[in-house]
């Protein structure tokens, strides 16, 4: 078997038993910017923001897709970023809860977050915050029950559901 | 995670190629099942063929009228998909009551058929576990077994399938088109998966090196009368406990077609078409409904801890049965059950 199938292979073989495991190099859009990785294949996207890249603001909670905490935006969705490998995503465009303001001011769901005291620890919020940005991008949660529903791969241990529905929705009404 | 070797399939072909020459490689689409299962060492294969590039994204009507689904489509795309919300909307609410936003966002319809049992012992591989590991035992009969199976068990697996999904693609008679060494075949979805029996690790029918190329759907969509009503242990974000897939054709008040089937009670979605016949001809009424419930349920078996579902489901079949028959499907969102 050819190694022609694995994206720009620096080092990697697919041949079996005397190939050799190496890193393969990868380019990401993140945050609008260019970032060029060479990296192992087993390395999820959030080990990737977080160790290579140091955008800490993506956090690891559970680090199995069950809290939400490590949310980012990947070609504008939310994902949970502990669940899918950097190697799958050469091309992609990522969005950390770091590229959400601009020019000195925060973006709109930051704000209401701020505004209405949306947490307590903080630890979930920039995953809510991301997930929150791509419900309002998407257009389709239209009341209280559909922002709670959406976002229930979001878990926030404080409790601060009810002050983060109230804030996501002035953001929705705001943008 | 083990280390592993990463290679990307072209095509088809390729894909089945690829794995046909390394026993020990997985496919990976979405990933959000299988990535997991690697973080728990449940999976260690020493190499990922990566499809999630294949052109297998499509969803397309058929000459019958049917709808054929690529099997990389996301179960977000699938779920909102215009078609599917018109003509099968049995089959987006089932989608919206399974996982998170962020994992139908990631997940693929062919990984959904193919996610393993999220049995606790399973995925803790400190303990026996037949599906695991045959013949090691299992260690849910007789320990911690409120989510496991009370239909088609056996003595070596009582594990559940997962998905929600796949409940309402039984309900809905799909096939599953699948590719592999000796070429194209389809099987129905009421056999795609199977039952436990003495070969747990055996999840599907799915062949040695085949790969899922798309789901397809019949032309009868039931868009009038049905409903998914899942019951879990919090209001979302939960696997079932019992779930019930209900569809009905109506006629000037009776009933001329019905499908029922069952989520999170066996190692596969559950049909009976015995249950399905008792409806057929017969009135809207509660007492029918009972009937339907008491056949499908007939064999049910408890495990100690699960002892419940076998009531629980029985009245969720009939309070599905009749939101299916009023015309008033489960909401997704707003979680009161009418």
């Amino acid at each position: 078997m050819a190694d022609s199938h694995a994206p720009a292979a620096s080092g990697v073989a697919s041949d079996g038993a005397s190939s050799s495991i190496g890193k393969i190099s990868v380019a990401l859009l993140v945050n609008g910017a260019r970032r060029q990785l060479e990296i192992a294949p087993w390395t999820t996207l959030l080990d990737a923001l977080r160790d290579r890249l140091h955008l800490t603001g993506t956090k690891k909670g559970c680090d199995h897709g069950q809290c939400g905490a490590c949310t980012v935006l990947l070609n504008g969705r939310p994902i949970n970023a502990c669940l899918t490998l950097v190697v799958m995503h050469e091309g992609a465009e990522v969005t950390t809860v770091e590229g959400l303001a601009g020019d000195g001011n925060l973006h709109p769901v930051q704000q209401a977050f701020i505004d209405h005291d949306a947490f307590q620890c903080g630890y979930c919020t920039s995953g809510q915050i991301c997930s929150a940005v791509g419900l309002i991008r998407e257009g389709r949660a239209k009341t209280r029950d559909d922002i709670r529903e959406t976002m229930s791969g979001n878990i926030c241990r404080c409790g601060a559901y009810p002050n983060i529905v109230a804030a996501i929705e002035e953001a929705m009404k705001a943008t | 995670m083990n280390n592993f070797q990463y290679s990307r399939a072209q095509d088809v072909a390729d894909a089945v190629r690829q794995s046909a020459a390394d026993s020990s490689a997985r496919f990976i689409a979405g990933g959000t099942n299988l990535v997991d299962l690697m973080k728990y060492d449940v999976e260690r294969p020493a190499r990922l063929i990566d499809i999630s590039h294949l052109p297998l994204r499509t969803v397309e009507e058929t000459p019958d009228g049917g709808l054929r689904i690529g099997a990389l489509v996301p179960n977000s795309d699938l779920a909102w998909h215009s078609h599917v919300k018109d003509r099968y909307p049995l089959l987006s609410s089932a989608i919206l009551a399974g996982a998170s936003t962020q994992l139908r966002n990631m997940a693929s319809t062919g990984g959904n058929l193919l996610q393993r049992t999220r049995c606790l012992y399973f995925y803790d591989v400190a303990t026996p576990c037949n599906k695991r590991k045959p013949g090691s035992g299992c260690s849910a009969i007789g320990g911690i077994n409120r989510m496991n199976a009370i239909l088609g068990t056996s003595d070596a697996c009582i594990a559940t399938h997962p998905s929600d999904m796949c409940v309402a693609l039984t309900a809905l008679d799909a096939a599953v088109h699948v590719t592999g060494p000796h070429g194209a075949r389809t099987i129905p979805m009421t056999d795609f998966h199977r039952l436990p029996g003495d070969t747990p690790e055996r999840d599907t029918n799915l062949g040695t090196d085949e790969i899922v190329t798309a789901v397809e759907l019949p032309a009868h969509g039931f868009r009038t009368n049905y409903t998914y009503l899942k019951i879990r242990d919090r209001l979302s974000y939960a696997f079932a406990l019992v779930s019930v897939a209900a569809a009905l054709e109506i006629d000037n008040g009776t009933i001329r077609q019905a499908r029922l089937a069952l989520g999170g009670v066996a190692h596969k979605p559950w049909r009976d078409p015995e249950a399905e016949a008792i409806l057929t001809g017969q009135p809207i009424a509660k007492d029918t409904f009972a009937k339907a419930a008491q056949i499908i349920l007939r064999d049910a078996k408890g495990y100690g801890h699960n002892d419940f579902k076998i009531d629980l489901a029985r009245r969720s079949i009939m309070r599905a049965l009749n939101q299916a028959a009023q015309g008033t499907p489960q909401s997704q969102s707003d979680k009161r059950i009418a």
